[in-house]
């Protein structure tokens, strides 16, 4: 980051435009009032901290946008700023509250980037556990130090997830990260070249005409491509699934990884939040504490009818649903009433490719579908999986692939 | 680059832009009027994103109005390809002219070979098309509709103004269109997209504005009818619908209307020409279930 302002260490948000050099005929520099660049950097440093992804490069693009405007207007500022940082509906709220704190004098308080951590137990596969707690690692030790991680994860693949120890779940995690989840595949739009006779590839074809100087060659053929079908996860983060949340959401980070696949993931609580951003980049840890940070509602009550709704509305219907895979992982414990969720679930079923419900409670023995919110939306729901255990959530990636069918 | 860029003669602030607008029929807010006078000026593509029917191609076809330049549209669609948007090869062409050079006298290899990945046998796509034509306005549609790998075509030409031929070399455009690219957020356009260009957020507009535009829209319509009908369509869009109207239903609707003769909103008319501006069947019956008259009498007096 360089720039005239670089050399101080905070941003230094001076009061920026002040009321008397709102036109006057000096734009005085040397206080920085009226100074675009001093602005957009003060803007830039705070958006940064406010948790949008603001680089020099859109800094120095908003300095030039401000400066082809007129630099001493509040609103010139304001839009050279917004068209300029913002890339996103989610992002202006946050503009506006850091430019209005700016231009008025004051400093917003800066929070530090998300980086801390949800829960880092650094445990290495190789290393078997000395503690007493977790018996089969001790039985295990004996035997070579891989075959006892092996076995160690075969015996944690069915186990639910809420009684695993610490370092179990840290082998569990591991073996998360390893899941993908594709949906299952559809024929594309565009098309492949093929060695088996088909449709006629006719730039492929001349092509080997023109090298051959006109004279007639085998013709070259083409099939379709196949792509998998975009993958939607809801991930009920409310007080009766905090137990599972953290699985739940680190799953969802493994299914993010993967590149060619387009998956979606909200959380569900009180507010439906989107945090397929949060979700970006290679490091569970890291996602986990972005997650953490962007979620304002851990542990609260459920509004699912709600919530779906406000999902189908703000994106489900424009086309985030449309023939995706939705996965719902959730309990069903619904505080309004259950009609509401019946009729946001038959929208969501006409949208989808497919609605899989996956509710952790389902692993437990003598479970029966009775919450109230459940019961009404399992009419639409195609898969019904449980997702407690590693096991568990493997079938569900083999279901969203397509791979394996259950009825709900 | 000369620093008014494409801006046109006498508009010196975005308050101008906003009077040029006006005059082809285009209400832009500030905000809009900004980002378009900072688009043209400084050649920057513009990012429009919004609900569908907040005018947002609209935009595109008022400022290639402005500029009096051509308006060449692409529109995205899933599985679009390069030879779709950019330029592709015409083949038949080329075997012609080879078959013919061949059948000269003078025939000599090198120089037929040449001929033939030259520019004449180059067929543009919209994107080329519009780089080779200036002044012009580029109106790439939906672009999220168009698959991911898609963008990075555009990326080339949205920030260069260029585009690489293998066997031709690079096309590059002597004064860059103005471009207008929009999408309606069925998913997130790659940030290295956006970071190319200036990203504004469309709202509906206010009640006001409204007004004006479908006056302006439909002449024909009585001053009455357009306010009567702008509240009916702003009470709607509270009314929790599926699929609340934007502006484009709401002009429908007063075309509707006035083609009927009507001289004001009332709830026959209303009921029998709603299909102008809800467009499900769900939300057909959940308005008739609020009582039609009801929400216009509210919708009228609160106007």
């Amino acid at each position: 980051m360089s720039g005239p302002a670089g050399d101080r260490p905070a941003p230094r948000a001076a009061r920026l435009v002040s009321a008397g050099a709102g036109s006057g005929a000096t734009a005085g520099h040397a206080d920085g009032v009226g100074d675009p660049v001093r602005v957009m950097v003060g803007l830039g440093r705070a958006l940064d901290s406010a948790g949008l992804r603001v680089g020099p490069d859109r800094v120095a693009e908003a300095v030039r946008a401000a400066v082809a405007l007129d630099p001493t207007r509040r609103t010139d500022l304001y839009w050279a700023g917004r068209l300029t940082l913002c890339a996103n509906p989610d992002d202006l709220p946050k503009y506006d509250a850091v430019f209005a704190a700016l231009t008025a004098g004051d400093v917003p308080r800066l929070r530090p980037r998300p980086q801390h951590l949800v829960r880092a137990v650094p445990v290495a596969l190789a290393v078997p556990d000395a503690g007493g707690s977790d018996d089969e690692e001790t039985e295990a030790a004996a035997d070579t130090v891989l075959r006892a991680a092996a076995s160690t994860v075969e015996t944690l693949r069915h186990k639910d997830v809420t009684t695993l120890g610490a370092v179990e779940r840290a082998r569990l995690d591991q073996a998360l990260a390893a899941l993908s989840l594709p949906g299952e595949s559809r024929p594309s739009r565009r098309r492949r070249p093929s060695p088996h006779p088909g449709a006629v590839d006719p730039r492929r074809t001349v092509r080997a005409l023109l090298r051959s100087g006109g004279e007639p060659v085998r013709p070259r053929w083409t099939r379709r491509s196949v792509r998998p079908r975009p993958v939607v996860l809801l991930v009920d983060v409310s007080g009766s699934m905090s137990g599972y949340a953290d699985v739940l959401l680190r799953f969802a980070h493994a299914a993010t990884r993967r590149r060619g696949v387009r998956t979606e993931v909200f959380t569900l609580g009180t507010r439906l939040t989107r945090v397929t951003r949060e979700m970006a980049g290679p490091d569970p840890e890291r996602a986990m504490g972005a997650v953490a940070a962007a979620v304002p509602d851990w542990s609260g009550g459920t509004r699912l009818g709600v919530l779906l709704r406000e999902f189908l509305d703000r994106w489900g219907q424009r086309g985030v649903a449309r023939g995706a895979v939705v996965v719902i992982m959730s309990d069903g414990w619904e505080r309004d009433d259950p009609a509401l969720l019946g009729a946001q679930m038959r929208r969501l079923a006409l949208l989808a490719r497919r609605v899989v419900w996956c509710n952790p409670r389902a692993g437990r023995a003598g479970f029966a579908p009775l919450a109230g919110g459940l019961a009404a939306a399992l009419p639409y729901v195609d898969d019904f999986v449980s997702g407690h255990s590693l096991a568990a959530l493997e079938q569900l990636a083999r279901i969203v692939a397509g791979v394996e069918v259950r009825g709900a | 680059m000369d620093g008014r860029g494409l801006l046109p003669v006498g508009v010196e602030s975005p308050a101008d832009l906003v009077g040029r607008l006006a005059e082809v029929g285009y209400l832009a807010d500030e905000g809009l009027a900004t980002a378009a006078y900072l688009g043209l000026r400084l050649h920057r593509p513009l990012f429009c994103e919004g609900e569908a029917g907040v005018g947002k191609t609209e935009l595109a076809k008022a400022l290639a109005s402005v500029l009096d330049a051509p308006l060449i549209r692409l529109q995205c669609y899933e599985g679009i390809e390069a030879s779709q948007a950019l330029y592709d090869w015409d083949f038949p062409r080329q075997l012609l002219h080879l078959r013919t050079a061949e059948a000269a006298a003078d025939f000599d290899p090198t120089a037929v070979e040449q001929e033939l990945w030259s520019r004449r046998f180059l067929v543009a796509r919209p994107l080329l098309q519009a780089l080779e034509t200036s002044p012009s306005v580029l109106l790439v549609d939906e672009v999220d509709r168009a698959d991911d790998e898609f963008e990075a075509f555009l990326l080339e030409v949205l920030s260069d103004f260029s585009v690489t031929v293998p066997e031709l070399g690079t096309l590059r455009a002597e004064v860059p269109p103005a471009v207008v690219v929009t999408s309606n957020r069925t998913r997130d356009v790659h940030d290295a997209l956006k970071r190319r260009c200036y990203y504004h957020w469309l709202e509906h507009p206010e009640f006001d504005r409204e007004v004006a535009i479908v006056r302006l829209r439909v002449p024909e319509a009585s001053a009455r009818l357009c306010a009567e009908v702008t509240a009916a369509a702003h009470a709607l869009r509270d009314a929790d619908l599926l699929k609340p109207p934007g502006i484009a239903e709401t002009v429908d609707w007063a075309q509707a209307l006035a083609a009927l003769g009507a001289p004001g909103l009332d709830p026959g008319l209303a009921a029998a020409t709603l299909g102008a501006v809800v467009k499900y069947r769900e939300d057909v019956e959940r308005v008739r279930s609020l009582d039609v008259g009801a929400l216009l009498t509210r919708a009228v007096m609160g106007a």
